[in-house]
């Protein structure tokens, strides 16, 4: 018979212990959604980023967005009102990692795209306060100067097909190409122009 | 849908898990004295022993109050394949709950409370709605919510962004052209004219769209540029500079600079073009959103038409 006595005494019995315990609600909440159609399977539409798009996620992710800004809008009418069609889990298949966010210092950005024109994005991008001036976002003026070097884009999209991205061998010669010496803030605009329109078609 | 394997899977921890803890609860307590004594376990560290008494009675009490309230809750939500005694309101039938269906029920129920009143707005006709103190301010909320992230929350706008207080109109200020921009959007369309003006050829200009306005200007480099503007200029402009609402292309002479009228600015916008864009909120606004652009016309009607 198991006393606590022997659990507390025996410290690989106890680390064994707590990971069964602590995993407990995962093996009903999340092993399931491994094998679920609508966690795995594509939104319809769905398309890997380009090159510019996937360089603009990870400046988006360099500068640390994410903290501030969510990308998911849940099921509620004050939500969907707000910012649009409710995420849905196919529209992330691609994403690694997910940038759904947890915490809503700015808005929701999960359906930006097409919701703002490039020019705004840009000038907001420059110094939030020009165009919204109760704004506390920072500025990002260096997104204007500093070039992309297009040298690890390959590599990023080879290691996204690993996952099960389906970038073709086209679109990985194509890449370098399609970003070198571009500057930050081109990618990063087409990064935001892209979210969320796979399912609101803008 | 979870394959049958997985709604077995789940059923069954959560279930042995709640009947578990009972059974934990029971066996833990078997055999156990009901009085407080000063009885140890006999665990004894640096002194410190350990009572060995029954739990209290409302704690476990509490226990089984969570197992209950667990099964409650199932009964309510569902689980595996039983989907759940709960139901909300879709389309007028009473549905199994799923946070799809709430959601649903949500929206539905919203719209039908608001269908009279929005039905009210829009049989009235912009000109007049705008003395309607109540469709103002609700106007002003869809304003704030959707339009102020460019044209600011009072609606003065920025550069690049018009304002929209001052009765001066890029497409026109009548109900049906805001309207217009309203749902299907507008794109700016100034060319570049650098490589055709030349570096002198566009500091001449910067001159004469200057002096339409009655701005500081050198007169003379002006009068160099006026040829240029009837062959250049004038087919969106106008041959007195203006504008054409049905182009959108701005008023030159009324000192109302979308991009700055400073020298700088002037020559940047020649050189390399502007293309403002407002997007088509039609789909944007999302449900309700024709009596919203109506409700939004007549609010930014009025900021040009106040008594």
């Amino acid at each position: 018979m198991i006393k606590h006595d022997n659990i507390e005494k025996s410290l690989p019995l106890m680390v064994v212990m707590i990971v069964i315990a602590l995993s407990w609600g995962g093996l009903v909440e999340i092993v399931p959604l491994f094998f679920h159609e609508d966690t795995n399977k594509p939104a319809e539409g769905l398309e890997p980023y380009t090159a510019m798009q996937l360089e603009g996620r990870d400046i988006y992710i360099r500068e640390g967005c994410h903290v501030c800004h969510t990308q998911m809008v849940r099921p509620f009418r004050a939500e969907t009102e707000r910012y649009g069609p409710f995420s849905t889990a196919g529209e992330s298949v691609y994403e690694h990692p997910f940038l759904w966010g947890s915490k809503r210092t700015g808005p929701d950005l999960a359906r930006l795209g097409g919701r703002y024109s490039d020019e705004w994005h840009r000038a907001h991008m420059y110094n939030p306060r020009d165009v919204v001036p109760e704004s506390i976002m920072p500025s990002y003026p260096w997104l204007f100067e500093d070039k992309i070097d297009g040298r690890l884009t390959p590599k990023k999209m080879e290691a996204l097909r690993m996952v099960g991205v389906p970038y073709t061998d086209a679109d990985i010669e194509g890449a370098k190409e399609a970003v070198d010496g571009k500057r930050e803030i081109e990618a990063l605009v087409a990064y935001l122009q892209h979210l969320g329109t796979v399912v609101t078609k803008r | 849908m979870l394959s049958t394997f997985w709604q077995v899977w789940i059923a069954v921890i959560v279930l042995g898990s709640m009947i578990g803890c009972g059974v934990l609860i029971m066996y833990t307590s078997r055999g156990q004295r009901k009085e407080e004594t000063d009885q140890t376990t006999g665990h004894d560290y640096d002194g410190i022993q350990e009572l060995d008494n029954p739990l209290p009675r409302w704690w476990v009490f509490m226990f089984w109050a969570t197992i209950v309230f667990g099964f409650g809750y199932l009964g309510v939500y569902g689980l595996g394949n039983f989907d759940g005694l709960l139901t909300v309101e879709v389309d007028g039938e009473q549905v199994t709950w799923t946070s799809t269906n709430q959601w649903k029920a949500e929206v539905q129920k919203f719209d039908a409370d608001i269908a009279p009143l929005y039905a009210k707005f829009t049989a009235t006709p912009v000109e007049e709605l705008a003395k309607d103190a109540d469709a103002l301010q609700t106007g002003q909320r869809l304003f704030k919510s959707n339009c102020a992230v460019c044209h600011g929350s009072t609606a003065k706008g920025a550069q690049g962004f018009p304002n929209l207080t001052d009765n001066d109109w890029l497409y026109g200020g009548s109900p049906e052209a805001i309207k217009h921009t309203l749902t299907y959007g507008r794109q700016g369309a100034m060319p570049a004219w650098g490589g055709v003006l030349g570096e002198e050829g566009t500091a001449d200009m910067v001159n004469y769209v200057r002096s339409l306005s009655g701005l500081k200007h050198d007169a003379e480099a002006a009068e160099k540029a006026a040829p240029k503007y009837q062959q250049l200029c004038m087919a969106c402009h106008g041959t007195d500079g203006k504008g054409n609402q049905m182009l959108g292309a701005p008023n030159l002479t009324d000192d109302i600079w979308l991009y700055g009228g400073s020298s700088k600015q002037i020559e940047f916008t020649l050189k390399h073009g502007r293309n403002g864009k407002m997007p088509a909120h039609l789909e944007i606004l999302g449900n309700n959103a024709e009596a919203k652009i109506h409700l939004l016309t007549t609010y930014v009607y009025s900021l040009s038409h106040q008594q």
